[in-house]
């Protein structure tokens, strides 16, 4: 019908005030190019236990809590499924790939594993998605935290592709142009990588349709409807997109412990996921990142500070749990937003700016 | 009448919106009891009724918030009964909220740029829009129309009441709307503010129809050419706003009840 054609509303045309282009992410705060620089330098600042155990843990643990942090933030859907995405991933390269257990993987070059691996995770975690789409709150909870749990479960007790509770050992890294790639100043670098790529597409994406929409179905999903999206395809999309970040730290975290083993897939280590984004904050994609730094730290350094005190060093998750209360309690988004709270407690009322709540 | 017209009618060509014996159950209550209204395109019809009569849920049934439990409902001709929102909305029908339905953690800009985004294609886009993207133009010229130019980079959280029903409208507006169901949009608004409503409403192009749910009838009744009254889930009269206002059934029931 000829109606629809001509029937837009129209109005003088707008004086376009002056934007900024939308097209870059902005970079514009000193600090966050003095973050860049010295994440840049810093094999030559740390030695190789500060830079596997403390840095590339952080980039590795803060991407797998991104892809939470991007659905729980933007989309409103708190996944605990993602750690088992990248166990999912990290499982498919030891088995696609090479490793210690002959009997199981089938020897092929890290080139075409990780692709696959990748793939299949993304697959995974999408179906996952799927499944819990047709829920909200606190049972998007339940039924990721049941696929969690189910998959620790059955880890454990499937020898012929997962190796029981015994796992995976010895699994290989990638060696090319005569470089061993998990040699520690090599791997930090392409941690470092992986981790600035995934951060920088979800901060694009936060303005970009998808992520724009991705937060509109989060503040109102009826009303999306109502503006002609398909509000669950929306989500479920949004699923394969995190999916497939937690994937790609599931790489990595295998080839930096070169094993894995149904430990690391553990209900336990799930809920940390959710524990290092709600502690860092899952409004910005920085949160993940510095909550993932406190973790690291806390987990390294509060053994010997606990038996220094004279308390057992295993009670280090006593430590997270009380900083997990604390932050819940005194700020709903996380250290990064006591940070900002403070820096606009320092400002003299009148130039703050509205909200200040950035690129939503 | 035994005309041509009226034969098309009753098969439902040519009508914008016709419900035929649209019923929707709550378990035993009746919110909709047998409701068949067609209305030509460009028509602008106000539903009147008290509070309870069904007019939110008629709202419902059309734009398959909630489907009805039995009858049809025809857009333009297509049988819609069983298609999900979306689907309705991109054919080019329309809605408001009674209570602003909004994006509270967007700005102004980005709400009505997401009504544009959701009527044509690219939803699932990865990339950013531009400084020359026609749909951000179009959301200028959206948020200009509804006089929000001054606050369109503010959160929506931030805005007033006024403001906010005012970008409420300008969602519904967005893209090629055929058909616009506006609920109770002047709710809360103060008399400047229902005079730029009726401005709004009656500048509409001509072939925009639309069915309004107002209680004020100083805009309600300056705003269409046709008024259906419901009571209690049933069509109880139409006509024009003249022949409703006069009625003394109408008056009875709703005028007459407590209406200053």
């Amino acid at each position: 019908m000829s109606l629809a054609h001509d029937s837009r509303i129209t109005v003088r045309p707008a004086a376009l005030a002056q934007r900024p282009a939308r097209i870059w992410p902005e970079i514009n705060h000193p600090a966050a190019w003095i973050v860049a620089v010295i994440l840049l330098i810093m094999p030559l600042i740390a030695n190789g236990f500060f830079l596997i155990e403390i840095f590339a843990s952080t980039l590795i643990l803060g991407t797998m809590a991104l892809s939470l942090m991007f659905l729980a933030g933007y989309g409103g859907m708190v996944s605990l499924m993602q750690l088992t995405i990248a166990g999912f991933s990290a499982y498919m390269v030891a088995v696609f790939g090479v490793s210690g257990n002959a009997n199981i993987s089938l020897g092929w070059p890290w080139w075409l594993a990780v692709p696959m691996a990748l793939a299949l995770a993304t697959a995974f975690g999408t179906l996952g998605g799927a499944l819990a789409v047709r829920t909200e709150g606190i049972y998007t909870i339940m039924i990721t935290l049941a696929i969690g749990a189910a998959f620790y479960y059955f880890t454990n007790q499937n020898w012929a592709i997962f190796n029981g509770h015994t796992g995976i050992n010895t699994v290989a890294t990638p060696h090319f142009w005569g470089v061993n790639w998990r040699a520690d100043i090599p791997f930090y670098y392409i941690v470092l990588a992986v981790a600035a790529l995934c951060y920088f597409a979800v901060e694009y994406l936060s303005r970009a349709p998808f992520g724009l929409a991705l937060q509109g179905v989060r503040d109102n999903p009826r009303r999306m409807a109502a503006l002609g999206f398909n509000v669950n395809a929306h989500r479920v999309a949004a699923y394969a997109f995190a999916s497939f970040i937690a994937a790609l730290a599931g790489v990595l975290q295998v080839w930096n412990y070169r094993q894995i083993s149904p430990g690391s897939v553990s209900v336990g280590a799930c809920i940390d996921v959710l524990i290092i984004a709600v502690v860092g904050g899952i409004t910005r994609p920085i949160g993940p990142f510095i909550g993932a730094l406190i973790f690291v730290l806390l987990r390294t350094f509060a053994l010997d500070f606990l038996v220094r005190i004279g308390l057992d060093g295993n009670r280090f998750r006593f430590l997270i749990g009380l900083g997990f209360l604390a932050i819940v309690f005194w700020s709903s988004d996380g250290v990064i937003g006591l940070w900002q709270r403070w820096r606009q407690s320092r400002r003299p009322a009148a130039n703050r700016p509205g909200g200040g709540h950035g690129h939503g | 009448m035994d005309s041509v017209a009226h034969r098309l009618s009753a098969v439902g060509a040519g009508a914008a919106l016709e419900l035929r014996g649209v019923t929707r159950l709550f378990g035993a209550l009746a919110a909709l009891t047998d409701v068949t209204i067609t209305v030509r395109p460009g028509e602008r019809r106000a539903v009147l009724g008290s509070n309870g009569a069904g007019k939110t849920t008629l709202f419902n049934c059309i734009t398959g918030d909630f489907p009805p439990s039995s009858g049809t409902i025809r857009f333009f001709g297509e049988d819609v009964t069983h298609f999900p929102p979306y689907e309705r909305i991109r054919r080019g029908l329309r809605r408001t909220y009674q209570i602003s339905a909004l994006f509270p953690g967007l700005t102004v800009q980005d709400n009505v740029y997401l009504a544009c985004r959701g009527v044509s294609r690219g939803r699932f886009s990865f990339l950013r829009p531009g400084q020359n993207d026609a749909l951000m133009h179009a959301a200028d010229n959206l948020v200009q129309a509804v006089h929000l130019s001054a606050v369109k980079d503010q959160r929506v959280a931030e805005l007033a009441h006024g403001q906010q029903r005012q970008l409420e409208i300008a969602l519904a507006l967005a893209g090629a709307p055929r058909f616009v169901l506006f609920d109770e949009p002047a709710a809360g608004l103060s008399p400047t503010e229902r005079a730029e409503l009726i401005e709004i409403l009656t500048s509409l192009p001509a072939h925009i129809g639309y069915i309004i749910i107002e209680h004020d009838m100083d805009v309600a009744l300056r705003v269409v050419e046709s008024v259906t009254m419901m009571h209690n889930g049933r069509v109880f009269k139409e006509g024009v706003p003249q022949e409703i206002q006069s009625d003394p059934e109408v008056q009875e029931l709703y005028l007459g009840g407590g209406h200053e």
